[in-house]
């Protein structure tokens, strides 16, 4: 039997709307004397179970603000969910977002080094992939420059070389693509499609129909924090393109 | 032991924040040991004129405590913001937190052991007598970064919650600046306050510094139980504090 990369079991995310943030003490006192410190609470995601096989490509398709987003960071360890807990087996790359984590005044060789030892490896095994990194980002006229005066597409494209090139278990990409020329979207799919052969497990989220049928083959579609369905990345995309 | 499996992070960190801090400045880590040694001779140059304390040898009595209370104020103000500065990675990947704060404690020490060339330049000039005590010299400094990455623990987590820490903590520093034995004797306290300065750590980690550094004697037994039973609690009340509190800290950042 094969055992699952990612098992998710019952897991619910709650937040308190930002509208009720305390974050000054004067709010604070002020709405424990008026008693007022309920707050309006919202479930990102509720009551989810599945299970993601190893070597699966996954999507998460769903509208804007449907849970898809909490559901990965729950999934990279971001967010603890509230209830439920979820079972990760093997290292996990998470790119939500790319380039974040870059320090601003540090320069692109030295972010390479800070954003591999983010996600657990060690200079000596950086050193090793530095090469590539910067080959595939294609950044060696920049290399001491601050990442401070880089453009947000080279930014996308170190970040993007740096995730991929140090081979994780488990790849966790949240619309990453969307920035970027069409040349760099290319080489980043053709990267994907490697590494899928490797026997990564993807876990995707997009709007994108397209990328999603090419690149996934399961996929679960989640509305307002319920799953609607799961299954085959055919059904589910039809589904959900039926619905909406 | 997921510590150890992010000493990588926490060592590239350091060098990070040692990398930044003097980057663009013409003289560079030069300013860590002419910050304190300039700062000493204006404090030594007003108080000379003002008070004429009886101390021998003033300028070494106030750059002992000058380093220990400014290590104090760097670290724990450092830490304080380690997280909200670190919060655009906090939300994109798992990473255990407590490493923002203790990042900054240490590379605030670092910082501190280059002031020490500082101590020992005007040691030098000022011709003071050197003793073996002097190698017992990271004991105070030991227990003072504990305390101090325990009450940065603490507010790193605070400042995430209540903003108006950053603020209220510049007036406590400054509080704790008169409050401390930095640049008056301790004979010059009247008894009320010479019982209540007890209670602030500095101070006992001013009196080892110096029995060490100024004096040539050596840390009495008491002064360490004193010590590490600071270090205790304020390690013990930051981890207990950071443990609860860390989890929801990425849904406020």
């Amino acid at each position: 039997m094969a055992e699952y990369a990612v098992e998710v079991h019952n897991v619910s995310m709650r937040f308190n709307l930002a509208r009720e943030k305390v974050d000054s003490l004067k709010e604070y006192f002020i709405r424990n004397v008026k008693k007022n410190l309920a707050r309006d609470e919202f479930y990102a995601v509720k009551d989810v179970s599945f299970n993601i096989e190893k070597g699966d490509s996954f999507a998460i398709v769903g509208l804007n603000g449907s849970g898809k987003s909490t559901l990965l960071k729950m999934i990279a360890g971001i967010y603890k969910p509230t209830s439920g807990h979820i079972v990760v087996r093997g290292s996990v790359a998470p790119m939500i977002e790319l380039g974040a984590g870059f320090d601003q005044d540090l320069t692109a060789a030295e972010n390479v080094f800070l954003n591999g030892a983010v996600l657990g490896y060690s200079r000596s095994y950086i050193r090793e992939y530095f090469k590539s990194i910067i080959d595939f980002a294609e950044l060696w006229d920049f290399v001491d420059v601050p990442i401070k005066n880089f453009s947000s597409g080279m930014k996308a494209r170190l970040g993007f070389a740096i995730a991929t090139t140090v081979e994780p278990d488990i790849l966790i990409v949240d619309e990453i693509l969307s920035v970027g020329d069409a040349k760099f979207k290319q080489k980043c799919e053709q990267r994907m499609a490697e590494m899928k052969a490797k026997g990564v497990t993807m876990i995707l989220v997009s709007h994108s129909m397209d990328q999603v049928l090419k690149t996934c083959n399961k996929a679960m579609w989640i509305n307002k924090g319920n799953m609607m369905c799961i299954g085959d990345v055919k059904e589910v995309c039809a589904r959900y393109s039926a619905q909406t | 032991m997921t510590f150890w499996k992010y000493k990588e992070l926490l060592k590239e960190l350091v060098l990070r924040d040692l990398k930044v801090k003097y980057r663009r400045s013409v003289l560079g880590y030069i300013w860590s040991i002419l910050n304190p040694l300039l700062m000493m001779l204006v404090i030594a140059l007003f108080f000379s004129y003002m008070f004429r304390f009886q101390i021998e040898n003033y300028p070494v009595y106030l750059i002992c405590g000058q380093v220990i209370y400014n290590f104090f104020s760097d670290a724990t103000r450092q830490s304080m913001h380690s997280i909200l500065h670190g919060g655009a990675l906090i939300k994109k990947v798992k990473l255990p937190k407590y490493i923002f704060p203790m990042a900054r404690s240490i590379s605030s020490f670092i910082n501190m052991l280059f002031s020490l060339v500082a101590v020992v330049l005007v040691m030098i000039i000022t011709r003071a007598p050197l003793s073996l005590t002097i190698l017992l010299f990271p004991l105070p400094l030991i227990y003072l970064f504990f305390i101090s990455m325990g009450v940065g623990m603490i507010l790193s987590v605070l400042v995430v919650y209540f903003r108006d820490i950053e603020h209220l903590y510049g007036i406590f520093l400054l509080a704790l600046m008169y409050a401390s034995p930095i640049f008056y004797p301790i004979s010059a306290l009247p008894p009320t306050a010479a019982f209540i300065i007890k209670f602030n750590p500095l101070y006992h980690i001013m009196i080892m510094f110096r029995d060490v550094m100024y004096f040539g004697t050596l840390p009495s037994l008491r002064d360490n139980v004193v010590c590490l039973a600071f270090t205790l609690l304020s390690m013990g009340l930051g981890l207990i504090f950071f443990k609860k509190y860390q989890d929801n800290l990425v849904l406020n950042i």
